[in-house]
């Protein structure tokens, strides 16, 4: 039951961290910036507004926005999340999780290719080459993490407390946690892969990819984004969290003000720093893959 | 009767199905539809075989022959009914296809050949599969070779098809001498010429050399990196159903060959299993790399085949890892998963290439960029690509992910329990390589299926089409749709199919408890798509009142469909990194000028790495060097006669002083 609700928390909370990381922009750049719910009264808009369809477009233009909001919330579902064994829990159900993201990442481009605009067939373009190249580095991490506690599910993998996986391999899991922040702005199409800012430049990954979805259409996708943003953001607090208080309440809000916290560091991160050039993106995620492959090494010795 | 009987009779009634049709007239349906019936008929009885024999116990016959190795021996156990599945299944959908994609009626000059040889592949492919010495084996080989060359040479007028077959009757010979070398080795290990487990060969001198020589012979008829050289041309050439067969099913007796072979060591070396996961990685990453440089249809199909042999590979060399090292738990995950890849692959595979074969059928090209917004007049064949590709991607909740679970979680099973050494580190790159390669493949097949289907015509041609394929070749796309559907959705069933087949391949290490992740899986894609669906259908509805209008074209009103992102160009950034493995012709004129005229086009062709950048400047620069062994072909059959006699006299007088 509590994982239930923890899962419910991340679903109603994962629109506020696109606030938190947008307020920490505004506040390292003096500016006062939108409200906190901003997302909420987006999507609360955007659901309202009419379908506008482009005339070239097929169904498939309709299955990416539908797939984009299950694959992020079928990941969560196998998340220990809060510190609760997960709501479903299987041997080998890491492999669903990143499995769903490619589902995901397929229908979501094809539908961009579906209106027929070199636009969005430069962003599909963009999007799948650059999670080609990160999908190792998750894969690394997972590895990594079965080495250190034994276990082939996502709920037993973080159990780290009962593992002593900080204790038998700090230098592992460090790595791991590098590799997978820079996996999550990759993923998530932020800096400095992409910039979220920039609307209809050619510089642009997924908000270009999903130019032509109108109202509720672009709703899904939003959500989707957001939804993604926080089960990856989960990863990161699950890494650095190793044990559990006993007290659900109190481990829900710890965990959620994780989560919240890593917004706050995406969003110190697009203050600080610019848009790589795009030949040296794939760069930094070869980088994440070998900084994890490291950490699988290491506690293979 | 047992099992092996049935088959018998099936295989003779497939051999001789086209046969029937030579004694008619050249376009007469009745050619066609008696050499369908008859092929269908022994498609259907050999299934059943096949699944007799899955449950049943194993059977062999031996029969006398006054020939060298004194007998011929057939023999059906599990592993061999579950490699004749996808070959009666495939073909028999096959013949099926073939109606409408190459009716009779429209290709008189060569219908009757294709259908005489197409079942003549199918059942030398059996007599492959059911063989239980090397002879009977080495003899269905051949005729599937041969066979398979006059397939792919259907259209004798098309010097490309020529070219292809030539190129592939070449390789796959070579192939063939290095398993003579083969089998002559393993009847000197084992002393017989048995295709049965023998103690004798886990001690013998001979077993790294046996081993290699199987790697390289049966290698090259599956397509392993860098032994692939025939595949993407002889795929690309054939007519479409036999495409399907040569990718689900004749490259699948390479796989079938190094198991069979598997299952008579005693032991598994290590570097074994180790070469199987390198040559594995190699294959798979390079095959949807170069896939994802190319503008031919069917040759990205081709490609992917090479991809997916990789897979099945790293699958088996996961399996024999963990044999090697004691652990049947993760070993039978490998075996399963790679097993199970093989009927997948057949599934998927031949459902890409029946839908590419009617886009092709309906259009005229293969070419990628020619083609464009043809999901909205081929619907039901869209789908069906559709569905292939999500399933060759190992997407859930189709079948592709099934097998490559298993595999995946063999990888992490490696790394629970302890242990240390180069053979966990092999099993382990096992996951991370997948991911890799299934990744890719997303890329690669986002390309494919919306340059193909998805937004606006490229060309006349495609926005000439006017409706879906006929009905002869839609049936069987949506029979293999069904099937990848079924086996992603009821995975337990399936793995559980692959564990049995591959029960000869852990070789007695099995114990209990062994494979009970196999199953882990259970309903859960199911849920997946309950989910999907009723979120679709509830999308679908909210957007019926949708507005329509164009695609956003920034205020210009002259758009074009060349304004589309072209195949290339989507796959132009990765395979501008694997550049170093693809090594693309490029074109870059440069324009001259403020105002330059046109001229020649920025072009870039992706040739084969290994075909043409090596083996074919190769032969022509040894042309002249090979050219002095012609001094001792004359073309003068009694000069060959002559040199048998010296060459025999010769060994003689080396065996008696020896």
């Amino acid at each position: 039951m509590s994982s239930i609700a923890n899962l419910a928390a991340v679903l109603v909370l994962a629109p506020l961290l696109l606030g938190v990381i947008n307020r920490t922009k505004a506040v390292v750049a003096g500016r006062s910036g939108p409200p906190l719910l901003q997302a909420y009264f987006d999507l609360a808009k955007l659901l309202r507004k009419g379908f506008v369809v482009s005339e070239t477009t097929t169904w498939v233009f309709l299955a990416g926005p539908v797939v984009s909001v299950v694959a992020p919330a079928v990941a969560a579902l196998l998340l220990p999340l809060g510190g609760r064994p997960s709501a479903l829990s299987f041997t080998g159900d890491m492999i669903l999780f990143v499995g769903v993201f490619s589902l995901a990442r397929f229908f979501v481009a094809a539908a961009a290719m579906d209106t027929g605009s070199p636009f969005e067939g430069m962003g599909a373009a963009r999007e799948v080459t650059f999670s080609a190249l990160a999908e190792p580095a998750l894969l690394f991490g997972l590895l990594a993490l079965t080495r250190t506690s034994g276990s082939l599910s996502l709920t037993g993998m973080f159990d780290l407390g009962a593992s002593h996986a900080w204790q038998k391999a700090s230098a592992s899991i460090v790595l791991v946690l590098a590799s997978w922040f820079i996996v999550l702005l990759a993923e998530n199409s932020r800096v400095p892969f992409d910039d979220p800012n920039t609307h209809l430049e050619l510089t642009m990954v997924h908000e270009v990819m999903v130019l032509d979805h109108a109202g509720p259409a672009f709703g899904f996708i939003v959500y989707g984004a957001a939804l993604k943003l926080a089960v990856f953001s989960s990863l990161l607090v699950l890494l650095l969290k190793p044990a559990a208080s006993g007290s659900w309440a109190l481990d829900l809000v710890l965990f959620s003000g994780g989560i919240l916290a890593v917004g706050v560091v995406v969003g110190l991160v697009e203050s600080s720093m610019a848009r790589l050039r795009l030949v040296r993106i794939p760069q930094l995620l070869v980088t994440a893959a070998l900084l994890a492959g490291f950490a699988v090494v290491l506690v293979l010795r | 009767m047992t099992s092996l009987d049935l088959l018998a009779a099936a295989t003779a009634l497939v051999a001789f199905s086209g046969l029937p049709g030579l004694l008619f007239r050249a376009g007469s349906n009745a050619a066609q539809r008696a050499a369908t019936v008859l092929h269908v008929a022994g498609c259907s009885a050999g299934c059943a075989a096949a699944a007799w024999a899955l449950a049943g116990a194993p059977v062999a016959v031996r029969f006398a022959w006054p020939l060298p190795g004194g007998s011929v021996t057939f023999a059906l156990d599990r592993l061999s009914a579950f490699f004749l599945v996808p070959v009666f299944v495939i073909a028999g959908l096959g013949s099926i296809y073939g109606e409408g994609y190459w009716a009779e009626t429209r290709h008189p000059e060569n219908g009757r050949k294709l259908r005489a040889f197409y079942g003549l592949a199918t059942a030398s492919l059996a007599v492959v599969m059911a063989a239980g010495d090397a002879w009977a084996f080495l003899v269905g080989w051949e005729i599937v070779t041969l066979a398979a060359f006059f397939l792919v040479t259907t259209d004798q007028n098309d010097a490309r098809a020529l070219r292809a077959g030539w190129i592939y009757l070449v390789s796959a010979h070579v192939g063939t001498l290095a398993l003579f070398a083969m089998f002559a080795l393993l009847r000197d290990a084992t002393g017989g010429w048995l295709l049965a487990p023998s103690a004798a060969l886990g001690s013998s001198a001979l077993l790294r050399p046996i081993l290699l020589l199987a790697l390289a012979g049966f290698g090259l008829k599956a397509g392993v990196i860098p032994l692939h050289v025939w595949l993407p041309d002889a795929h690309a050439a054939a007519p479409s159903h036999v495409s399907a067969l040569l990718s689900g099913v004749v490259l699948k007796m390479g796989i079938y060959g190094l198991v069979r072979v598997f299952s008579m060591l005693p032991a598994y070396p290590a570097w074994l299993g180790l070469a199987l996961v390198a040559l594995g990685i190699s294959s798979g990453v390079l095959g949807v790399v170069l896939a994802l440089a190319q503008h031919d249809l069917k040759r990205l199909l081709a490609y992917h085949s090479i991809e997916n042999i990789g897979i099945i590979l790293i699958g088996l060399g996961v399996g024999v890892l963990g044999v090697a090292q004691g652990r049947p738990d993760w070993a039978v995950l490998g075996f399963a998963g790679a097993l199970l890849h093989v009927w997948n692959h057949a599934a998927f595979k031949s459902l890409l290439f029946f839908s590419a074969g009617a886009v092709i059928h309906a259009t005229g090209t293969r070419e990628i960029d020619a083609l464009g917004g043809l999901l909205r007049r081929m619907r039901l064949t869209g789908a069906a690509f559709l569905v292939g590709a999500v399933a060759i991607c190992g997407l859930p909740p189709l079948n592709g992910f099934v097998s490559e679970w298993l595999i995946t979680l063999g990888s992490f099973r490696a790394l629970t329990n302890g242990g240390a050494g180069v053979g966990l580190l092999g099993a382990a790159a096992g996951a991370p390589a997948l991911a890799l390669i299934g990744a890719l493949a997303v890329a690669c097949f986002v390309k494919a299926f919306s340059a193909v289907f998805l937004g606006s015509p490229r060309s006349p041609r495609a926005a000439a089409v006017t409706g879906d394929a006929v009905r002869s070749m839609l049936a069987p796309m949506a029979a293999l749709a069904a099937a990848c559907a079924v086996i992603g959705l009821w995975p337990a069933g399936a793995a559980r199919l692959g564990r049995d087949a591959a029960g000869a391949l852990l070789l007695g290490r099995a114990s209990e408890g062994a494979g009970a992740d196999l199953t882990a899986l259970g309903a859960i894609p199911l849920v997946l798509v309950a989910i999907l669906a009723v979120l679709c259908a509830a999308a679908v509805a909210w957007a019926r009142p949708a507005v329509r209008t164009t695609t956003w074209d920034c205020g210009y009103a002259a758009g074009s469909p060349r304004i589309q992102y072209t195949a290339s160009s989507f796959g132009q950034m990765l395979v501008g990194l694997f550049r170093w493995a693809v090594l693309p012709d490029e074109l870059r004129p440069r324009p001259d000028g403020p105002f330059p005229a046109p001229g020649p086009r920025f072009e870039s062709h992706a040739p084969d790495p290994v075909l043409d950048r090596l083996v074919l400047p190769g032969l022509t620069r040894g042309r002249t060097f090979l050219g002095l062994a012609r001094v001792i072909q004359a073309g003068r059959i009694q000069a060959y006669l002559l040199y048998i006699v010296v060459t025999l006299v010769i060994l003689l007088a080396w065996s008696a002083s020896s």
